[in-house]
């Protein structure tokens, strides 16, 4: 039995230490926010936080999550930047299939954090290892700088 | 009942029919309204043309307005639509309600979509292909919304025993003019729901300075909330009690049979509860499942274990021999060769000899695999003698059928329920992956079985975009006017799959770029000389336009070169004076399915986007070297679009899309923002597809495993800015496609524009690191 903390809520798990975060949260925890598109860190779709940093769900062993903050789509809005970004992803209608955009708003909430600034060359060096398939990047990065134009105005 | 069972020419009465309330009423039985079902008869279909009948109305079941299937008001007057569409990124769910909200004069906070399963005989074709759910779904969502909101206004006139006259529907309620009473839309709902739908010469339409939605700038989008909160469902989000996970091992060559395997180490990892063999499907296989072996277990990753566990080994067959090196050779000489001729105009042959310069170019372009970031997925339950299923398909219905036929069961003993689609662009309208989940759970009944294709899975068992060599030869005369052209288009046919190889492309493949070519030129020749498939080829969005509208417009730029003339001065003038074309004039006897008198080829609507475009990029601007305009243009899926890229080739051979300038014509617009958004996606995939994507082949092989190594566009590749221009035909135009059409384009703009900074072109897809050895 291994107990993660998902979102704010510590929630015991009958998994192997070395299954995939991913896997253990769409199957067995029941979070299907978190996306699988590749299964090797190439596409960003299951992108997750672990203590506030983006990380590959797929590549993380459930055993490296133990003792950390876990923090999926489905909880980032209990974090001001990523309801900021949430928001401005709506204004800016980014999402079209929308299958890929929750590892998109992880990465740009988990760069925002760090960088309430970013420029353009660092919003691509954030957001390049998550494909959209539908090629909605140039939204994102309006969508990323009007969250950071708000950011700037101290809204968060 | 079947629609196809009443004659096309029969008056548009209402035909009552016992339909069940199952599957998409299932959430909705509280709501209760206007729920009784009701069927329309076929609708009299376009006399003009040889044929009697285009789409919609000549596809399987055509299609429903009647607001009794796909309304339904709740006493609290909310509104729930059933979309008969597949969502998948291009907006349908809202572009749709918005046309039904409209006529209807609902409020749209109070507007709901819900999902309808696969079931043409009751909603009316559901094959969201070709980009035609706008086209063919928007004048009977308009009926259906306006026959409802006068079944609202006429219960509240017997409610108030008032004239109809004086009851008006405004903003989800109707209003007594002279009283000033009103009566909102729940409390109407049900008496409204017991009259009958009125008939369609009597239905009361908007005008179009009444919409209120229709046409007009707003972002909306019913999913959007759930998307960003990670709520939404796809295919793989539903989660049911004791639900088994599969992943299957299918032979690597398409045709392969398993000759033997081992499953003991499988069989040991933790998790793996059952291992079952699927009988492989001789080729042509179809819609049907590839074979292999389902290793199922109690998680997804558990399964992925079990299968790497295997030991396999295969019966190749004869497609071990396809390779992609030899393949491409080939292909080119095939096209060096005169070809099934497809249409002969004038005599190429003597205007070549009495021509001032003569040019000819081969372009190539490699199989594509559509990848939809969601892989393929299917989940299905077998109880008792029926078969449930969940899947993101693009054709449920076709899902259905083919279910119902392979586990041999009546169709109304077969459901298929349709989730998001994480990306379709045409990988998930053949079911195969559907019916393995179907086939698994018969062997499992009364357990959810879902069958998870891994992006490994994904990019080896695709429907691949066909590979493609064109040759083209043309002449100038000695005014540099173009005197000759001669297009030969070779590659696998899309028909391959499902019937004896004729190796020659299919009208309507020839219909997408090739054929229907608008221009001045008195000496034309177009042929298809043969292409052998090796590999499933089916739809990857906006098909043989790619290469098609490739090598067109890369050899009107080439020509325009020799020329010395102005690229899009050269093209206006091929191009000719604004004039309307029957397309089966032109060879293309298909022209999407539409009608050619209500859509003739507008070379006006055509030259006005290459104008539009042209001007609204600052055409003719000088730049520095290293950068430069391209320009294309192209008519897909009865829809214009031009293409203006500029483009930046660093010295290191780095390539920048700046900006890219689109203008669309694709009839009068529904939903502008998701237009545009489709225009922006089309861009950067047609980037993608031009810079960094190929699947190859080797012993029968696909070469490429992931994301790694079949590139997709990726943030930087995207152009800072996608400037999209609807230009909004006068007069009575009907609606075009919006969701393909503007992929095609974009290839030979982006290589248009390198020459213009470089010098160098290019004729062969993708361009990967052919810009490496540029020097300024």
């Amino acid at each position: 039995m291994i107990t993660l903390n998902l979102n704010g809520k510590d929630h015991q798990l009958e998994v192997p230490e070395d299954m995939p975060l991913l896997w253990a949260l769409r199957d067995v925890a029941g979070l299907t926010g978190t996306k699988f598109g590749c299964g090797m860190g190439q596409c960003g779709s299951c992108t997750l936080h672990l203590d506030g940093k983006a990380v590959r769900a797929c590549l993380t062993p459930v055993g490296q999550a133990v003792g950390k903050r876990v923090t999926t789509i489905e909880g980032v809005d209990q974090d001001p930047v990523g309801k900021l970004v949430q928001q401005a992803w709506r204004e800016h209608a980014v999402a079209q299939c929308g299958y890929c955009q929750g590892g998109q708003i992880m990465a740009a909430t988990a760069m925002l954090k760090e960088n309430r600034n970013p420029d353009d060359g660092q919003i691509k060096a954030a957001m390049v290892g998550n494909i959209c398939r539908c090629g909605t990047y140039t939204r994102i990065r309006t969508a990323i700088a009007s969250a950071a134009g708000k950011l700037q105005e101290g809204q968060a | 009942m079947s629609q196809r069972e009443h004659n096309a020419g029969e008056p548009a009465d209402l035909v009552v029919a016992n339909l069940s309330r199952r599957g998409f009423l299932k959430g909705l039985a509280a709501t209760g309204a206007l729920v009784i079902a009701a069927n329309w008869g076929m609708p009299s279909a376009f006399a003009a043309g040889k044929k009697t009948a285009f789409v919609a109305d000549a596809l399987p079941h055509g299609w429903v307005d009647n607001p009794k299937v796909l309304l339904s008001i709740a006493k609290d007057g909310v509104v729930t639509f059933v979309c008969t569409r597949a969502e998948m990124g291009q907006g349908v769910r809202t572009s749709l309600a918005m046309v039904v909200a409209d006529e209807l004069e609902a409020e749209w906070a109070m507007m709901r979509v819900v999902q309808a399963p696969g079931d043409e005989a009751r909603f009316g074709n559901q094959d969201t292909t070709g980009s035609r759910s706008m086209r063919h779904w928007y004048a009977p969502l308009r009926r259906c919304g306006a026959a409802a909101r006068q079944m609202l206004e006429q219960a509240a006139a017997a409610q108030w025993q008032v004239p109809l006259g004086e009851c008006q529907a405004q903003g989800h309620k109707v209003l007594h003019v002279p009283s000033g009473r009103s009566l909102g839309y729940g409390e109407l709902a049900e008496a409204a729901a017991a009259l009958e739908v009125p008939p369609r010469d009597q239905l009361r339409l908007k005008k179009a300075e009444e919409f209120r939605y229709i046409g007009k700038e707003a972002k909306r989008a019913v999913d959007d909330d759930d998307i960003v909160h990670g709520r939404a469902i796809y295919g793989a989000d539903l989660r049911f009690p004791d639900m088994l996970y599969a992943v299957i091992a299918r032979p690597p060559v398409y045709g392969g049979t398993l000759k033997s395997y081992d499953a003991s180490a499988t069989m040991q990892v933790p998790g793996v509860l059952r291992v079952v063999e699927i009988a492989a499907t001789p080729i042509p296989s179809g819609f049907q499942p590839l074979g292999g072996i389902a290793v199922v277990a109690g998680n997804t990753w558990a399964a992925i274990k079990g299968r790497e566990a295997l030991q396999l080994e295969w019966e190749h067959g004869a497609n071990a021999a396809y390779h992609s090196p030899a393949y491409r050779k080939a292909l080119i000489e095939a096209v060096r060769q005169p070809g099934k001729r497809l249409r002969n105009v004038g005599n190429i042959d003597a205007a070549q000899m009495q021509a001032t310069k003569t040019l000819e170019a081969t372009y190539y372009l490699p199989h594509l695999a559509q990848a939809p970031m969601e892989p393929p997925v299917a989940t299905a339950l077998f109880k008792d003698g029926a078969c449930e299923l969940w899947a993101p398909s693009q054709s449920p219905q076709l899902a259905r059928e083919q279910v119902a036929k392979r586990l041999d069961l009546p169709l109304d003993k077969v459901t298929v329920n349709v989730t998001l689609l994480g990306g379709g662009y045409g990988r998930k309208s053949p079911p195969d992956f559907i019916l393995e989940a179907a086939l698994l759970a018969r062997e499992l009944p009364g357990r959810h079985v879902r069958v998870q294709w891994t992006r490994e899975d994904d990019l080896q068992h695709a429907y691949f975009h066909a590979v493609s060599a064109q040759y083209l030869r043309g002449a100038l005369d000695d005014k540099g006017v173009p005197s000759a052209w001669l297009h030969r288009s070779a590659a696998p046919s899309m028909a391959a799959p499902f019937g004896p190889d004729s190796r020659h492309l299919q009208q309507f493949e020839l219909g997408m770029g090739l054929l229907g070519m608008p221009s001045r030129l008195r000496n034309l020749r177009q042929e298809n000389p043969e292409a052998a498939a090796h590999t499933r080829i089916g739809w990857y969005r906006s098909a043989l336009n790619m290469p098609h509208a490739f090598a067109i417009q890369s050899f009107i730029a080439e020509l325009a070169t020799a020329a010395g003339r102005d690229h899009r001065d050269f093209l206006l003038e091929l191009i000719g004076a604004p004039r309307k074309i029957d397309p089966e004039l032109l060879g293309d006897t298909t022209n999407y399915g539409e009608s050619p008198s209500q859509y003739p080829l507008d070379t006006g609507r055509l030259r006005a986007v290459v104008e539009e475009a042209t001007k609204q990029a600052g055409w003719g601007q000088q730049l520095p070297p290293g950068r430069g305009l391209g320009l294309a243009v192209h008519y897909s899926f009865v829809s214009y679009v031009a293409v203006v890229l500029d483009v930046e080739v660093r010295t290191d051979g780095v390539l920048v899309v700046n900006k890219a300038t689109m203008a669309v014509d694709c009839g009068p617009v529904v939903n502008p923002d998701r237009v545009r958004a489709q225009m922006e996606s089309a861009c950067v995939m047609g980037l993608g597809n031009a810079t960094l994507s190929e699947i190859t082949f080797r012993e029968g092989q696909v070469e490429q495993s992931n994301l790694h190594n079949y590139q997709v566009a990726r943030m930087p590749l995207a152009p800072r800015e996608i400037a999209v221009h609807l230009i909004r035909p006068e007069g009575e135009t009907a609606l075009g496609g919006a969701s393909e059409p503007g992929v095609p384009p974009i290839a030979p703009a982006l290589c248009n524009a390198i020459f213009a900074a470089t010098g160098k072109r290019i004729r062969e897809l993708p361009i990967r690191n052919q810009l490496m050895d540029w020097k300024v």
